[in-house]
């Protein structure tokens, strides 16, 4: 096991920077989950720690060493990459045992550790067979086993899931969450797909543009996103924003003032002047109000434009007089498209984000 | 119960009358019997005695395996036919060895002038072997390679079309392999040994089956390096049977279907590497 820092750390192509000196720690035996859109710069820098592109900038430590010019195998890391990339000319022990290619250790040994290793992950029956013979699952769990077999410092996972189809990627999300419990080796892990970001990681790392926007604990994120971007990214439906203008310290909705009311509460920024926000809040932090919404600190009204039943909820997509909203409702009635509904929330989800910056005020 | 069937019928009906596909399995069917028909000649002719090679044919009148026993009771034909075997042999394996190791550099490799190598490579495939015969030629008289194996074999020990092939095929291994390998610890030569050679066997088997029967039926250049008969390979031996004595056409043709077995052989067992081959690389002769 290992901790992981990352210090300035750039990468350039020609003229082009992908990752503009990033800082990261990560704490020995940690999940950590680097998260963003395509393009974001995660898989470069998850590359960068693998020893698999160089690193233009700054430093990189594994272990407390400095590793910058070391090869990818003297850093004691196993990477899982998206294509499984397991040999389709080898069996599943084969493949397995090939994260053992340089090792010195004999071949009982080599071969009992193949073994422990495939009954960890379930593929006992299956060690004779090729990668052809198998599904998309059983092949990652290969993937993965031929990274746990070397019992390396740190193990790399580029987007392992995202070849898999939905049922199995949630079983997969399963399978290495308790692998990590129960090695407990630190973990970097790339992903695009918040759903995996929040329900893997002890931190999330969100990237945008080869910057890291935030780095925190999963809930926190959720429930203090530090920016616009990472509101939206992080929980889905996406958060809603709705523009306003906050003039000495109380918003104002223009064209939504009859949709939306707040009654804000203390810690909103004062001052005097205006300035130009959004309001943030998420779907699932709005209920449904049967009357007119009584003495709710946030409401907010519209026409239902079309509602998406999920079985234990439905999301509503509403109308306002400017601009849309999704918000959570009851599943035991039918929304009709045109009907008027109300929704409320508690004053605290309420967040209030600066337009221009796009940070969080409040 | 006809509504089934119907699509098929039409499908049927459409394959059976369209008349482009007529005039091309018409034209394709008479390009076979052209190119079947040397060879059923060749096998004809090994079988009928000397009296009988003008008799045109083409089940002898009297068929004798005489001519055979005759070639291979001669120890110069077996000679020569172990020399083209091990010609051909080395030759291949050279190629399949150095052909793929340039091909998988510039394929997998970025370094400054990586196109520029490869095309200068591709250009040499434009120069005809006559053209090169004569600073070939040089050279060996040069090097003292002139009347031995070396001579023969080194113009072929790798090739442009080769490393064009394999760089192909190489081209589509995902990084993914190389880099998990080289995450394991494998060094460069033996992700390129262990990895990605196994994973273009169809592209090594194409460029073995083409390397091979490109110099088994070597003719041009071995006549030209080669003074010493023991050093002949099979065509040059044969067509010197044509030459030092009366013609025997009989003899010619008898040793000329004996060294057509392997291609046969070739051709028969790995058939479908060389249509793949041929697809993937373009037209080689």
């Amino acid at each position: 096991m290992a901790s992981i820092e990352l210090n300035k750390i750039v990468k350039q192509y020609g003229a082009v920077t992908a990752v503009h000196g990033i800082d990261l720690a990560i704490e020995d035996g940690e999940f950590v989950v680097f998260v963003g859109p395509s393009g974001c710069g995660k898989s470069t820098t998850l590359r960068m720690i693998a020893g698999l592109e160089d690193i233009s900038g700054g430093e990189l430590r594994i272990g407390g060493e400095v590793v910058n010019q070391r090869e990818p195998k003297q850093r004691n890391i196993a990477m899982v990459f998206q294509n499984y990339a397991i040999y389709p000319h080898m069996t599943v022990a084969e493949n397995i045992g090939f994260g053992l290619y340089t090792s010195k250790l004999g071949k009982a040994e080599k071969d009992a550790r193949i073994r422990e290793t495939a009954k960890v992950l379930g593929l006992e029956k299956l060690l004779e067979r090729r990668p052809a013979a198998l599904s998309g699952g059983q092949r990652q769990r290969v993937a993965i086993g031929r990274a746990m077999v070397r019992d390396p410092a740190v193990f790399l996972f580029d987007e392992p899931l995202s070849n898999l189809d939905a049922q199995l990627r949630g079983q997969m999300r399963l399978e290495i969450k308790q692998l990590h419990q129960r090695l407990g080796t630190t973990i970097v892990f790339v992903t695009h797909d918040q759903v995996e970001a929040m329900s893997l990681a002890d931190k999330i790392v969100v990237m945008r543009d080869g910057h890291i926007l935030q780095v925190g604990a999963p809930m926190d994120l959720y429930n203090r996103p530090g920016d616009i971007f990472t509101a939206r990214f992080i929980g889905s439906p996406e958060m809603n924003m709705i523009g306003a203008t906050l003039r000495d310290g109380r918003p104002e909705f223009g064209a939504n003032s009859g949709s939306v009311r707040w009654n804000v509460g203390e810690g909103v920024p004062s001052g005097t002047g205006e300035r130009k926000v959004s309001i943030g809040v998420r779907p699932q932090e709005l209920t449904l109000m049967t009357a007119d919404g009584g003495q709710s600190d946030f409401l907010i009204e519209g026409t239902v434009r079309v509602a998406e039943p999920h079985g234990s909820e439905t999301f509503v997509h509403l109308d306002l007089t400017e601009g849309s909203i999704v918000a959570r409702a009851p599943s035991d009635r039918v929304y009709r498209p045109g009907e008027k509904l109300c929704f409320a929330a508690d004053g605290k989800n309420v967040r209030i984000f600066d337009a221009a910056t796009e940070k969080l005020l409040h | 119960m006809t509504t089934a069937p119907a699509s098929i019928v039409t499908a049927a009906t459409k394959y059976r009358f369209r008349p482009g596909l007529i005039v091309a399995w018409t034209l394709l069917f008479i390009g076979g019997i052209i190119m079947v028909t040397p060879l059923i000649f060749m096998f004809s002719t090994s079988l009928k005695s000397a009296g009988q090679i003008y008799d045109l044919r083409l089940i002898p009148a009297s068929p004798t395996l005489d001519n055979y026993i005759r070639v291979l009771s001669d120890g110069r034909f077996v000679r020569w036919f172990l020399n083209s075997s091990l010609i051909a042999v080395v030759v291949t394996v050279s190629c399949l060895f150095f052909d793929s190791l340039v091909a998988y550099t510039l394929a997998k490799f970025n370094f400054a002038g990586r196109k520029v190598i490869f095309l200068a490579i591709l250009s040499t495939l434009m120069i005809p072997t006559e053209m090169l015969v004569i600073p070939w030629y040089l050279m060996s008289s040069k090097l003292g390679w002139l009347d031995s194996y070396w001579g023969i074999m080194f113009p072929g020990m790798m090739t442009a079309f080769g490393v064009f092939l394999m760089r192909q095929f190489f081209e589509t291994v995902p990084n993914d392999f190389l880099e998990a390998a080289r995450v394991d610890g494998l060094n460069e030569f033996q992700i390129w040994w262990k990895i990605a050679m196994p994973l273009v066997t169809p592209a090594l088997s194409a460029l073995a089956i083409f390397t091979f029967l490109g110099n088994w039926t070597a003719f041009f250049w071995p006549l030209i390096v080669t003074t010493d008969k023991d050093l002949y390979t099979l065509p040059v031996g044969l067509s010197s049977f044509a030459v030092e004595q009366s013609i025997q056409w009989e003899m010619i043709m008898t040793g000329a279907a004996i060294a057509t077995i392997p291609t046969l052989l070739i051709f028969l067992f790995f058939q479908r590497y060389i249509v793949r081959g041929v697809m993937l690389g373009g037209v080689k002769g």
